[in-house]
């Protein structure tokens, strides 16, 4: 079975983000970029199943900017076995969105006929949690999204979910998209011998024009602005001080 | 204009707070259609038919529907969807797993977790985290939205809708339930609750969570976690509130022995008064609360548990 794993070029996670002045949006400019964590905990899991004999290859894509090589070459160094880039967008601000990626990943697993796509269930930066949905709405294909932990077996799968209540546990027909969450695994660091390895890794560049998909965005940014801020607190004394101050707000 | 919003049903029972307040922000779209859909569904219809601003309500009963499963659900909706220029759920887990599968059914692109509503097709939504506001307009026919129900007050009671019974589409026999494992607690839901106590990294252990948990109950509060102390086995994953949890804005929210990552911020910075208990005075949760206390938590809590009589 192929396990195919979408990941994508976020700021990092560390680091604080500013709006720009202008509203046009997020400033990219010598700001760290990483993998989103959640498709580093996806990549872990196609290995891992690779590593249990559930699988025999991993490939990853992903879909965005040039740059985007850079995330791919983190997941063939974690261990997936060869990557594919389809540059949709030259400015590294155009954000491609859900439904145009899901729609170029639909004609990616035609091409690859992968048993399983691993997704995150969201990336970092537009925060929408859907791609995983939309592809699988594409494909006609059963899904599990918020995934905590994940067992394959033959034409099924079982996959445990967290959802508002607490973990729901469902059976899905294969093939399958499966979105995971922070809980599923804990993805390990990319080894220096396995970084050099993986710069022989094989990595094919494709266009979405390649793939004959739209990317034009379907929700147009108006603009973007910092929050609201919230104003100054004060710091307390002591426990009864604080009993005090709540009990003057009316919050006790 | 018309709006098609999926009502919140758990095991047959209406989601009455998540649903009124993805009803306030409904209402400002058009007239108000809900649907209750499950294997049982029809008191949650009646229940739904009297929130105040509903015009109608669609009650779909079928077996493929029970559990939530996203794909008969997401079916069904597609097969109400003709008249219906929106297409709008609470952002709750069920309707996150369900409304992206709907939008891409109807080549729309998901709004999601809405936070504001412009006008019919202008909304703004967080993104990063919360780190910053975008506002976006659709140029689709039909819009799919996810609510943030944090930002909006439920809509009252006192409406009289109408209810109809419409039937399943074809299950698409994707997927079927196996179990769910869910705590039984006398405690307020959290994203509903007026004051929640949440515990971070800094309380230690799942035995020393009980602290808050005696705290969060002299409060008839809510208890919640950060991240960090749900992937440490302190506290389980649906108590977690953040980026990837719960969105909470209680009117008091008691952070004790959380740091205050942006991620863990980003799910309660709009709660009304924040109180942050952190013996490290660095902490950032302490640049969003009100009151801050610089202590140990394993004497604040209990004295604050005990001179809160």
């Amino acid at each position: 079975m192929k396990v195919l794993v979408p990941v994508k070029r976020v700021i990092d996670y560390n680091v604080k983000v500013r709006v720009k002045a202008d509203g046009s949006g997020v400033d990219l400019a010598n700001v760290k970029m990483s993998m989103n964590p959640f498709d580093e905990i996806a990549v872990e899991e196609a290995i891992r199943l690779k590593e249990a004999g559930k699988a025999d290859e991993v490939v990853a894509v992903s879909i965005g900017v040039k740059q985007a090589q850079e995330t791919l070459r983190t997941a063939l160094a974690m261990g997936a076995d060869r990557a594919i880039l389809v540059i949709a967008a030259d400015d590294v601000h155009q954000d491609i969105e859900p439904l145009a990626v899901a729609k170029i990943l639909a004609k990616v697993v035609e091409e690859e006929q992968p048993g399983i796509v691993l997704a995150g269930k969201q990336s970092i930066d537009n925060d929408m949690n859907a791609t995983g949905q939309m592809l699988s709405a594409l494909l006609g294909w059963s899904q599990g999204t918020f995934a905590s932990e994940l067992d394959i077996d033959g034409d099924s799968a079982k996959i445990t979910r967290e959802v508002d209540g607490g973990l729901q546990t469902i059976s899905v027909k294969m093939p399958t998209i499966v979105t995971v969450d922070l809980r599923l695994n804990e993805p390990r660091y990319a080894s220096l011998p396995n970084i050099m390895k993986a710069k022989k890794k094989p990595l094919d560049e494709k266009t979405a024009a390649d793939y004959g998909v739209d990317v034009t965005p379907r929700l147009e940014i108006v603009k973007t602005e910092e929050p609201a801020a919230r104003a100054a607190g004060i710091i307390v004394g002591s426990v009864d001080e604080l009993v005090e101050k709540l009990k003057e707000a009316g919050a006790v | 204009m018309a709006v098609l919003l999926l009502a919140e049903v758990t095991n047959g029972e209406l989601g009455l707070d998540a649903t009124a307040k993805a009803v306030t922000a409904a209402k400002q779209l058009g007239d108000v259609t809900v649907l209750a859909a499950g294997a049982s569904a029809a008191a949650a219809g009646d229940a739904a038919a009297k929130i105040d601003g509903v015009s109608k309500v669609l009650v779909a009963e079928d077996a493929s529907l029970g559990h939530r499963l996203a794909e008969a659900t997401a079916a069904l909706i597609v097969s109400l969807a003709d008249g219906y220029e929106h297409i709008v759920a609470p952002a709750t887990t069920d309707a996150k797993n369900v409304m992206p599968r709907v939008a891409a059914l109807l080549d729309s692109m998901i709004i999601s977790d809405a936070s504001g509503v412009v006008d019919g097709s202008t909304f703004e939504r967080p993104i990063y985290a919360g780190n910053a506001v975008q506002t976006v307009k659709s140029n689709d026919a039909k819009k799919v939205i996810t609510i943030r129900t944090s930002t909006f007050d439920a809509a009252g009671e006192g409406g009289s809708a109408s209810v109809e019974t419409v039937s399943a589409a074809a299950d698409p026999g994707l997927s079927s339930w196996v179990e769910d494992k869910v705590a039984e607690s006398d405690r307020p839901e959290l994203t509903s609750a007026g004051v929640v106590v949440s515990g971070g990294r800094g309380v230690g252990s799942e035995d020393d969570f009980k602290l808050i948990e005696t705290l969060a109950d002299k409060l008839g509060a809510a208890v919640g976690a950060s991240r960090a102390a749900v992937d440490s086995g302190y506290a389980p994953n649906d108590w977690q509130v953040g980026q990837t949890g719960k969105v909470v804005a209680p009117d008091l929210y008691v952070a004790v022995g959380i740091s205050g990552a942006i991620q863990h911020l980003a799910g309660m910075k709009d709660s009304k008064i924040i109180v942050a208990i952190n013996k490290d005075e660095e902490a950032p949760i302490f640049q969003v609360a009100d009151f801050g206390l610089v202590a140990d938590l394993f004497q604040a809590v209990p004295e604050l548990t005990e001179k809160l009589g």
